[in-house]
């Protein structure tokens, strides 16, 4: 549910490196869930950038709303207009067709990402 | 913390991968694995069923139950039918609410009340405290009694093989007593969705084998359990009132736009005189329903409805509206917006969003 090769931020997003100096990011199984049915993803405009931690946007479910920040410094490069139409696909495929944003990373990634264990190790305390 | 209080069908709620939630101090499911929109999507279509045995029930009984009531309550009790059901409340000398409930007429001296969970103790109270002149006995019953609610147009054939009642002589907001598959239980055609629908009560240690035998009984009607979360969108576009958000001790019956149920010319009740002057000097606030114009903009519960930079009024409710395709909620407004048609401006994260009046209920049943 928490793919290796990604890197989490605390507060659920993911960040999946391409290894080409860009990566998507979206939020995490986990808080897909815990948001509940996702009804509209606040995307932010292409070639803006944001710092490690910068609120990019919001994320809007049935129940409740919630923002979402920029797990590591990058410009926006690409947005993903399928949610847009389909926001279920935060839901049902997070990490695939549920991505948010891609981003052209700025720098080293943030070291404070965690990495799948420490995020599951997070999560386990946090749902407890 | 206090523990959170179960309901006998908690642990189906488990294991049927409910989504629990502190629900006014109840562990309560908010959804199913299903999700909230499919629920709703359900209910709406078809049919759903919710566990509602949280519910609070309080019987008055004795010689003066009727004048007691009638008294106690802004609606007509004098005017109720043995087997009828109405919507009323428990207001405050000021004509607000202390709760809303549905009250049950049994028989001349004998009403079931049943009023939302977390306010259960506080109306048990109240109403102990304002029955010590009345020849009437009153009993909190909530413990002993389960309550499940089957809600959407198929609820019908769901239930009426299991029961001994013709269900289609129940008028809405009727009730009858009769026995569920050898179990005695009422069945009130009443909810909190907007849909037809059957309310059944019963002993709670029976709770999860009605449950479970409505549950087995719906497959073929492709029934599912459904969770709070839609009970709360479904209520919305219903336009029916939630405790702590349209209502409350401060809102009156008035402003909370329920003049229908406030009976001001069949004799004195609590909260009569304010609400006698509040409608003689005209009504400041009053609760109307808005559609978002902008598809993006959700409003949501507290959020300020803004006029020339200043908080006017606020959200009592806002969500998208799963049926209808827009998002909407209901705010109370000063009266000069309530018109329909009106557009007013509601604060969404320091951004003034435009929104319209428009006609309620959002949503109603087409059948």
């Amino acid at each position: 549910m928490y793919p290796a090769d990604f890197k989490y931020t605390r507060n659920h997003e993911y960040l999946k490196p391409l290894g080409d100096g860009t990566a998507f990011m979206g939020i995490t199984s986990y808080a897909q869930e815990a948001l509940g049915d996702v009804v509209f993803v606040e995307l932010p405009e292409i070639g803006n950038s944001f710092n490690a931690g910068d609120e990019v946007g919001t994320v809007e479910s049935v129940k409740t709303v919630s923002e979402y920040y920029m797990p590591t410094a990058g410009e926006i490069i690409e947005t993903n207009a399928e949610i847009e139409a389909h926001p279920e696909y935060v839901n049902e495929d997070p990490y695939e067709k549920g991505w948010f944003v891609k981003i052209k990373i700025n720098g080293d990634i943030n070291s404070d990402l965690l990495d799948a264990a420490a995020y599951e190790a997070h999560i386990a305390v946090e749902s407890h | 913390m206090a523990e959170l209080r179960k309901t006998p069908l908690n642990a189906i709620h488990r294991s049927l991968g409910a989504k629990m939630v502190d629900f006014g101090g109840w562990d309560m499911p908010v959804q199913y694995p299903t999700g909230i929109i499919n629920e709703h999507q359900a209910v709406r279509q078809k049919v759903g069923l919710f566990d509602v045995s949280h519910m609070g029930e309080i019987r008055v009984t004795g010689k003066q139950s009727m004048p007691f009531l009638d008294w106690l309550t802004p609606n007509s009790v004098i005017k109720l039918n043995t087997g009828q059901i109405h919507y009323t409340g428990l207001l405050n000398e000021s004509g607000a609410f202390v709760d809303d409930l549905l009250l049950h007429k049994i028989s001349d001296e004998n009403f079931l009340l049943v009023v939302n969970a977390s306010n259960t103790e506080k109306d048990f109270d109240w109403i102990v405290n304002h029955a010590r002149k009345w020849d009437v006995q009153v009993t909190n019953e909530s413990d002993a009694t389960g309550q499940v609610a089957l809600q959407g147009s198929r609820s019908l054939n769901v239930l009426q093989p299991l029961v001994d009642i013709d269900l289609s002589q129940i008028k809405y907001y009727w009730f009858a007593s009769g026995c569920f598959k050898g179990l005695p239980v009422l069945i009130a055609r009443t909810g909190y969705t907007g849909e037809d629908g059957f309310e059944v009560y019963c002993a709670i240690d029976k709770t999860e084998w009605v449950w479970n035998q409505i549950m087995e009984n719906g497959r073929s009607h492709e029934l599912i359990p459904t969770g709070l979360g839609c009970r709360n969108t479904l209520r919305l576009e219903a336009k029916m009132a939630l405790y702590g958000h349209e209502i409350n001790d401060e809102i009156t019956a008035l402003e909370a736009d329920l003049n229908w149920m406030v009976k001001l010319q069949k004799g004195d009740f609590i909260g009569r005189e304010a609400l006698q002057k509040q409608k003689n000097q005209g009504i400041k606030r009053v609760l109307a329903g808005f559609k978002m114009l902008e598809k993006r903009d959700i409003a949501r519960d507290h959020m300020s409805v803004v006029e020339d930079g200043r908080r006017v009024g606020f959200v009592t409710s806002g969500a998208p509206s799963v049926t209808l395709g827009f998002n909407l909620g209901l705010a109370m407004v000063p009266v000069h917006m309530k018109e329909i048609g009106t557009q007013i401006l509601i604060e969404i994260r320091n951004k003034a969003c435009p929104a319209e009046i428009i006609p309620t209920p959002f949503y109603k049943r087409g059948y």
